[in-house]
Parts: C-alpha cells; structure tokens; sequence
C-alpha cells in the first residue's frame, strides 16, 4: 500500500516522459506549452477560490455546525466519525471550490496525516463536483427532463463517502 | 447554486458569531479570509502547473490516444443503447481518459462533444435517453487516478507522504462508480418493464 503510492507518480511520469520520447516530440516546448496553460488555470479559478475561502472560513469558525448537527453526534461518535466532514461531505456535490476550501481548513487545522485529514483529501480525491457537471452537461443540449441521472449522481457520492470512510479506517 | 452557498455560508457565519457574541473575531476573519485564499492559490501553484506540463506531453505525444483506444471496448458494455461504431462512444472513452489522467480543461470538450453527438440521435429532444444519464453517472463519478490539487494542498502542509491518499481515493471512486453503474442498471431495466 505505502509502496504504490509512493511509487506511483514517479513511475508514472517516467512513462510519460519515455512515451513522448519514442514517439519522438519536442518534450520540452510540450511541457512548456502545458506549464503555461496551467498557470493560466490557476489565475482563472482565483477569483473563485478567495471568494470561497472567505465565505467558508466565516461559516466554519462560526461554530454554527456543530451547534446545528448536534442531533448528528452520538451517531458519528459511535462510529468513530470525525464531526468536521460533514460540511465538506455536504458541500463536495455542488462546488469543487468550497470543498477545496474546507480542505484547506480542515488541513491546517488537524494536519495532513491526521485521520480527518486523509479521509478529507480522499473524499476530494474520490469524486466530482456532481450538481455542476450535470448542469454543465445538459445545459449545453437543452436537455430538461434528466431522468434520474440527479439521483443516482447523488448515491453515488453518498456510498463515496462511505466508502472513503471505511477505506481510510482500514488503511491507515 | 454555487451563488446559494456563497450566499447562505456569508450571512449563516456573520449572524451565528453575532447570536454567539463572537463578534471581535469576525473583523479579523473577514479580512483574513481574501490573504488565505491566495495562500491557497499558491500552495497549489507549484504542483499544478508542473502536472499539466507533464500531462501535455501525454496529449501530444498521443498517449491520451491510445488510453481512450483502451477504454473503449469497457464502455460498449456498459452503453448496450449505443452502437459499437457510434461516435460518441470515441468521446466518451476520450472524456474518461482525459478525466482519469487529471487533465480536467481537456476533458470537459469531450465531454460536452458527446453529449452534442448523444443529442443527434435522441427522439425526444428536451428529454435525457439513457446512454446520457449512464455516461454522467460515469462523469460525476470523476475516476481520477491522481488527484494532484489534493496532494498539493496535503504537500504545502508539511505531510510526511502527500501521496498517500492516491490509493484510497481510487478505491474510493470505484466504489462511487460501481454503486451509481448499479442504481442505474436497476432503474433502466424497471422502467422497460
């Protein structure tokens, strides 16, 4: 386990870096171009990310949540749960930014390698941004009637989170 | 809906610290707020720009290619409404690809291609047919084999192995991923009958 994942993105680039290689283009400019439209990207969503930040470190230190799901806590206490998912479990399905920001919260408050802290970035790691995407995606056809892709989106994260759950639990 | 949370996040944090008569600390917070985003920004920086510059040379390199190539012959099991040689199913296998290798500005034109060609063949335009709902049930699954922002984030705050969440949230998606795959087999084959 600790193996695959130490080995996993130097393996991986060394496999991009030989596939491009031999298929014989330019490797430098090509990282080059990528760098920079990276760069780009990131200036693109930092509007997004201030306004987010801000908004979720005023509703996190508000202590609203704890206050609001204390009918929650017995139940996430008897199974080992840590209370401060639950925004981020809440929040992942409908933007990929505030989730992000909780993350960022819940990682320096708790630390990486604490228990909340990998089961957070495996919860971001683990799904998209399921309310926008669909949005994103039938919008672009005119599709109103969705069927049931809405629900079976949102099971989807749910079992995520469960599954994120217990596979953090059982690993580390 | 983004703007809802924006919203409610706002007034929910800014009136339950007044009710809760924490009020000195929310100056500082909300000023602190706009420099903690940027440290965000720049934790990410460094690690996001050095993937999508290695993920480049996978795209021009035609290793994307050749990933989807993979991919596709999977998806023509799990889309039976859809023909072996309908293009969408090219699209859709590109999407996936370009999603599982962390490349989500290049998935996201695929992505809304196939839809666009799902769309030709759909008899009744305002409604969704099923290949669609199955292939964003795969879409918002998100498979990612590695989800660099996280370990950026996990690496700028000083963890002994940022990596090593790569393997749970990958279990983790599977799961996701097969739950929805499953929902949404049972919920077409009860509406046929």
């Amino acid at each position: 386990m600790r193996l695959v994942s130490i080995f996993i993105i130097p393996i991986f680039v060394v496999g991009v870096i030989l596939y491009g290689f031999f298929h014989k283009i330019d490797l430098y400019e090509a990282f080059l171009r990528g760098a920079k439209e990276g760069l780009v990207m990131t200036f693109q969503i930092a509007p997004a990310v201030i306004a987010m930040v801000f908004a979720t470190n005023l509703f996190l230190n508000s202590n609203f949540l704890s206050w609001f799901f204390q009918f929650l806590e017995p139940v996430l206490t008897f199974f080992h749960a840590p209370m401060e998912i639950l925004p981020m479990a809440f929040v992942r399905p409908i933007s990929g930014t505030a989730s992000l920001a909780i993350l960022n919260n819940i990682l320096r408050h708790f630390g990486p390698d604490s228990f909340v802290g990998r089961l957070a970035s495996t919860l971001q790691g683990c799904t998209d941004t399921t309310i926008y995407v669909l949005a994103l995606y039938f919008g672009s056809i005119h599709v109103k009637k969705t069927g049931h892709a809405l629900a079976v989106g949102l099971f989807a994260d749910f079992i995520g989170i469960i599954a994120s759950f217990l596979i953090v639990s059982f690993f580390f | 809906m983004v703007s809802v949370i924006f919203g409610i996040f706002i007034v929910i944090g800014v009136v339950f610290s007044i009710c809760t008569g924490r009020v000195e600390v929310l100056n500082n917070q909300i000023l602190q707020g706009a420099s903690e985003g940027i440290q965000l920004l720049f934790s990410m920086l460094p690690v996001l720009v050095l993937w999508t510059g290695v993920m480049k040379i996978a795209e021009e390199s035609g290793m994307l290619k050749q990933f989807a190539k993979f991919v596709q012959p999977f998806l023509c099991k799990l889309f039976p409404s859809l023909k072996k040689e309908d293009p969408a199913l090219t699209f859709i296998a590109s999407n996936i690809a370009a999603n599982a290798l962390g490349l989500g500005s290049a998935a996201t034109p695929f992505g809304l291609k196939a839809m666009a060609s799902l769309q030709e063949n759909n008899p009744k335009k305002d409604e969704a047919t099923e290949a669609m709902v199955t292939f964003l049930v795969l879409n918002t699954a998100g498979v990612t084999i590695i989800p660099t922002t996280v370990i950026a984030l996990r690496m700028s705050y000083g963890s002994a192995n940022p990596a090593e969440i790569v393997l749970t949230s990958l279990l983790a998606t599977f799961c996701s991923s097969f739950a929805g795959f499953l929902l949404d087999y049972i919920l077409r084959k009860r509406k046929r009958r």
